[in-house]
């Protein structure tokens, strides 16, 4: 059976952040497909991320493992790279998320953005 | 917190509490996990210590008291705020298990470099690494950091807390790097430090050229850096740069507060006993053959301050070095100056070819400026006129703005 990855590309240029109720109305349709599709098996996985300020961006210069690592603030900037799919790496920080998205090929055929996932089950 | 501290008591006990601000500042957040809470702790306990100290007197080891004081005004808030059970039971835990290591000398030292090297981490921007460091390892108040940048507070309190809140998300975590890492960490906390001094070497803008303030306070965290990182030749490096060039800061300005460059500054009025200790610091650090940008570019200051007069400068070696230094640091900034220690050498019109090499600097003012200079003293003047019109066009402070207008009207 194929899986297959759904990268969800949200409006960025948003003129405001949603308003509680709108936040609610949308949470309430993704609980409604998460439902509906966990009952018919077919979600295998999959996070909501923290906002692109939380981002980090690592490079690995050379093309190949091993090369220097370039690491900057925030997301990768340049909108022609497509959002290719993404690993979900459980650290116990960031700098161990780093040295391990250094590991991947992406960093060295392009590049990999380090986000915190948001962890529903913290309160408070 | 520190301008209310300044009017109602008199400087030398504020400064005391400022200066152990980020070693007490590293302890707490070493044992709240906790930016604000470290601060907020941390600001109570400097009104307390300022409220008591006039008469008790100033206690001997005035870190370790406040640290005390600001741990049980943690322990005081948790245990009044019940809104976390789970958390506070960890919290006041840790809290509680008070030990006298915690604040001895080496433990405050290690804190204050997971401090540091927290604060410069590579996840943040440089201009949150700069304002986060300024802010909690330099004592320095929101509005005093927004006004060296030129940015509005509210700007630079929105920078600050995004870094803090990146920190508490990603989970960037409160260590010293582990020693694989540790040289390129050291490099990015360096940079930083470099940065403070630059800001109150040069100030961006404005009227005064010199910030001394920064500048000291730069030279003070360099100090702390070789004394907690003995093993990296660049801190070294950087500590020798800072004292070199600021050995010459009397002579920068002139009493109507105008630039005077280097070639025309009066060499007496330079701190001899600084450049010779930066000397010795990058003649000992360069002999551990660890060479770095930081070294290499303390040796070129160096060997300006070393000479009793312009013309004695050795302007062959600072061209080699510079060409070495452009291999670690390819920057324009470089390169730049590579072409001033080039035209030395070799004439403005080999400085010229290097600089028409250079893209992206169109911005700078002393690209433009340095370009003006190798036009005028080939006499093509019509063309170095036009540069000084470009450098005037680029962001500069008052006194370079002056510079630049009498450059100008010596052309005629």
């Amino acid at each position: 059976m194929p899986r297959y990855a759904a990268l969800i590309y949200e409006p960025g240029d948003a003129a405001r952040p949603p308003s509680a109720e709108e936040w609610e109305k949308v949470m309430a349709e993704y609980n409604e497909f998460t439902a509906k599709a966990g009952a018919a098996g077919v979600v295998g996985g999959g996070e909501a991320l923290q906002p692109p300020s939380t981002a980090t961006t690592v490079h690995v210069k050379g093309g190949a493992r091993g090369g220097d690592v370039v690491t900057t603030d925030g997301p990768f900037a340049e909108t022609k790279e497509v959002l290719g799919g993404f690993f979900l790496l459980d650290c116990k920080d960031l700098d161990e998320a780093m040295e391990w998205a250094a590991q991947i090929p992406g960093a060295w055929y392009g590049r990999v953005e380090v986000r915190p996932c948001i962890d529903f089950s913290e309160t408070g | 917190m520190h301008r209310l501290l300044r009017n109602r008591l008199n400087l030398p006990l504020d400064e005391v509490v400022r200066r152990e601000g980020g070693a007490v500042l590293a302890t707490l957040i070493r044992m709240t996990g906790d930016f604000d809470v470290a601060e907020d702790a941390l600001q109570d306990a400097a009104i307390t210590a300022l409220e008591t100290w006039p008469t008790t007197g100033v206690p001997v080891r005035p870190g370790a008291w406040l640290t005390t004081v600001a741990r049980r005004k943690v322990l005081d808030r948790i245990r009044r705020d019940s809104a976390r059970p789970r958390k506070e039971t960890e919290a006041v835990a840790l809290l509680a298990e008070a030990s006298p290591e915690e604040t001895s000398p080496s433990a405050v030292d290690d804190n204050v470099l997971r401090l540091v090297f927290t604060c410069c981490h590579p996840a943040l921007s440089p201009e949150a690494r700069l304002a986060l460091t300024l802010r909690t390892v330099c004592g320095l108040t929101t509005a005093e950091i927004a006004a060296v940048f030129l940015v509005p507070e509210t700007t630079m309190a929105q920078r600050i807390t995004r870094a803090k809140r990146k920190i508490a998300i990603a989970r960037i975590p409160y260590r010293v790097p582990a020693d694989h890492e540790l040289s390129d960490r050291v490099d990015t906390v360096l940079a930083v430090v470099h940065a403070l001094y630059t800001a109150g070497h040069h100030a961006p803008s404005g009227d005064v050229v010199v910030r001394c303030d920064l500048a000291d306070e730069a030279i003070r965290l360099a100090r702390v850096l070789v004394r907690l990182l003995p093993d990296e030749p660049e801190s070294a490096g950087l500590l020798a740069l800072l004292l070199a060039t600021d050995a010459r800061r009397a002579a920068r300005v002139d009493a109507e507060g105008e630039i005077v460059l280097l070639r025309d500054q009066d060499r007496s009025l330079w701190d001899h006993g600084a450049i010779d200790e930066a000397a010795a610091l990058v003649e000992a650090a360069l002999r551990r053959r660890r060479p770095g940008r930081f070294q290499l570019q303390a040796a070129i200051a160096c060997l300006h301050s070393l000479a009793a007069h312009w013309s004695d400068t050795d302007w062959p070696q600072i061209a080699q070095l510079y060409a070495v230094l452009e291999q670690a640091e390819p920057t324009p900034v470089v390169r730049v100056n590579r072409a001033i220690a080039e035209a030395e050498v070799n004439g403005p019109g080999a400085g010229l070819d290097i600089l028409d090499g250079l893209q992206g600097l169109e911005r700078w003012h002393l690209f433009w400026a340095t370009r003006g200079d190798f036009l005028r003293r080939l006499g093509r003047r019509a063309e170095a006129g036009e540069a000084y019109r470009k450098a005037l066009g680029c962001p500069c402070n008052e006194a370079d703005r002056r510079f630049l207008h009498r450059r100008l009207t010596e052309l005629g």
